[in-house]
């Protein structure tokens, strides 16, 4: 058989060469993080990208194994009006996210300093820093690792796509027709399972980094302890004059943008709808919770005060 | 029942049905079954309300806990007993207290629990609730009483 070179072939062996010494670095980064119990992030320079998707495959290939394969036909869903979503049929699309694609290519034309440009933006899961997905799962199907890696465990999940609903990015994808639902109550309760970005959760356990890192032939990404990341990001933003996505969207993300353009300007002209996230400003989705959890704890006093007065009333009453 | 009891009692139906509406809304039923659709109940599919609404209404069940158990050590204990019933809507109670309070600290940021633990406590609250549901039923039907002279 004669040997063939496929430019992905090409491509990835030079990566492989040519990132080697940056790969190391970035992973030694990371296992310090994780030495000080500190999440890792993700610096993504907006500016570097090229769009040549290489991410987008090498995620698809090493994150394969994870993918749901559905039995069909789908169970009868009650009531009527309940939809099954099945992308089981169009694995290979990707240019938006999908329970078969986790990462794909955004693209925006702005113009900076006058001139027309094309900018390419990878888009998967921001991995929150209090991911609401995970908070308010109410299966405990979703999980925030120490690293600050959010997942979807698909053995739990029932697909009742809360996670979803309240994702600010509206991230998680559901496919039908898989999962702990089909052996429960598969016609009146769940739908599938939700799947999105798990930061290659077992490549990090394993040592190793990210596909979408390892793959970039433009080390569009930077691995590290959020702190530092943080730090480099506003390094890159000052050396650009740009602007950083994710330090406080939502909280605080692990996955930071930095850009040469306005994210707002960039939010404007992006594609954005069902599996194409935003860019735009999010306010913390869990500081409502959080802040009436703090009053939770004036409660009991409250209701201890309450009773103490009424002893104290009556025992005056007594005495007069 | 005095004036003071039936205030308490209203204020304690109010609390747990609240409780139970915004508790189920955690999970994604109201907007499937339609429920949301039923003009004004559409907040039972906003998460974000629900849950807000759960917490709220948490705060006021365990200050009437407090009070109550207080009101009860205090003055009570000469006037009153408490029921078995009593004990067994206590306990039960208490325990939705506990697995929840473990819920909201779990909800803040930085604060990691594992999976299991997580399903574990998810499960029971949920279990408490159905449990005191249904013996709620069961002591009205049968008049009950959380206390006797």
């Amino acid at each position: 058989m004669k040997p063939t070179i496929t430019r992905r072939s090409f491509l990835k062996g030079t990566i492989t060469a040519a990132c080697s010494i940056a790969t190391s670095s970035s992973l030694a980064k990371a296992a310090a993080g994780l030495e000080n119990g500190q999440p890792i992030a993700t610096l993504l320079d907006i500016s570097k990208c090229v769009g040549c998707q290489e991410c987008v495959y090498a995620c698809k290939e090493v994150n394969a194994n994870k993918y749901p394969k559905p039995q069909k036909p789908f169970p009868k869903m009650y009531p009527n009006g309940v939809k099954a979503e099945d992308w089981s049929d169009k694995t290979d699309v990707i240019d938006r996210l999908t329970p078969y694609n986790w990462l794909y290519i955004q693209s925006a034309t702005v113009e900076i300093d006058g001139e027309q440009k094309d900018l390419t933006i990878p888009r998967r899961c921001m991995h929150c820093s209090n991911p609401p997905c995970v908070k308010l799962c109410p299966w405990g199907a979703a999980v925030q690792l120490d690293n600050g890696i959010s997942r979807i465990d698909a053995d739990i999940c029932l697909g009742g796509a809360k996670c979803q609903t309240v994702c600010p990015w509206l991230i998680p994808q559901r496919q039908t027709g898989v999962g702990l639902y089909l052996d429960i109550l598969p016609s009146f309760a769940g739908n599938g399972v939700m799947y999105k970005c798990d930061r290659c959760y077992n490549r990090i356990t394993k040592g190793e980094i990210p596909a979408c890192i390892e793959a970039c032939p433009e080390n569009v990404q930077t691995i590290g302890p959020r702190d530092e990341i943080l730090k480099q990001a506003y390094e890159l933003a000052k050396s650009m004059n740009g602007y950083i996505y994710g330090e406080n969207e939502n909280g605080g993300t692990n996955t930071l943008y930095v850009s040469p353009v306005p994210f707002d300007k960039l939010n404007s002209v992006i594609e954005k709808g069902k599996g194409k996230p935003h860019l735009a400003a999010v306010k913390d989705s869990m500081e409502t919770g959080n802040k009436l959890a703090v009053a939770m704890l004036i409660a009991p006093f409250a209701g201890a005060v309450g009773a103490a007065m009424k002893f104290y009333s009556i025992n005056k009453k007594n005495d007069d | 029942m005095t004036f003071y009891e039936r205030v308490i009692k209203y204020f304690y139906i109010v609390i747990i049905t609240f409780l139970t509406l915004t508790g189920f809304g955690q999970m994604p039923i109201f907007k499937r079954y339609r429920i949301a659709d039923i003009p004004g109940l559409g907040w039972l599919a906003e998460f974000y309300i629900t849950h807000a609404m759960h917490y709220i209404f948490a705060s006021l069940l365990i200050a009437l806990s407090v009070y109550l158990f207080f009101d009860h050590i205090f003055i009570g204990k000469k006037e009153r007993k408490i029921t078995t019933t009593g004990y067994v809507k206590g306990v039960m109670i208490l325990g939705l207290i506990i697995t929840g309070g473990l819920m909201v600290f779990k909800n803040l940021s930085g604060i990691l629990y594992s999976p299991i633990v997580i399903s574990i406590l998810d499960l029971s609250h949920l279990i408490l609730c159905m449990t005191l549901l249904f013996y709620s039923l069961f002591t009205l039907i049968k008049a009950k009483r959380w206390t006797m002279k």
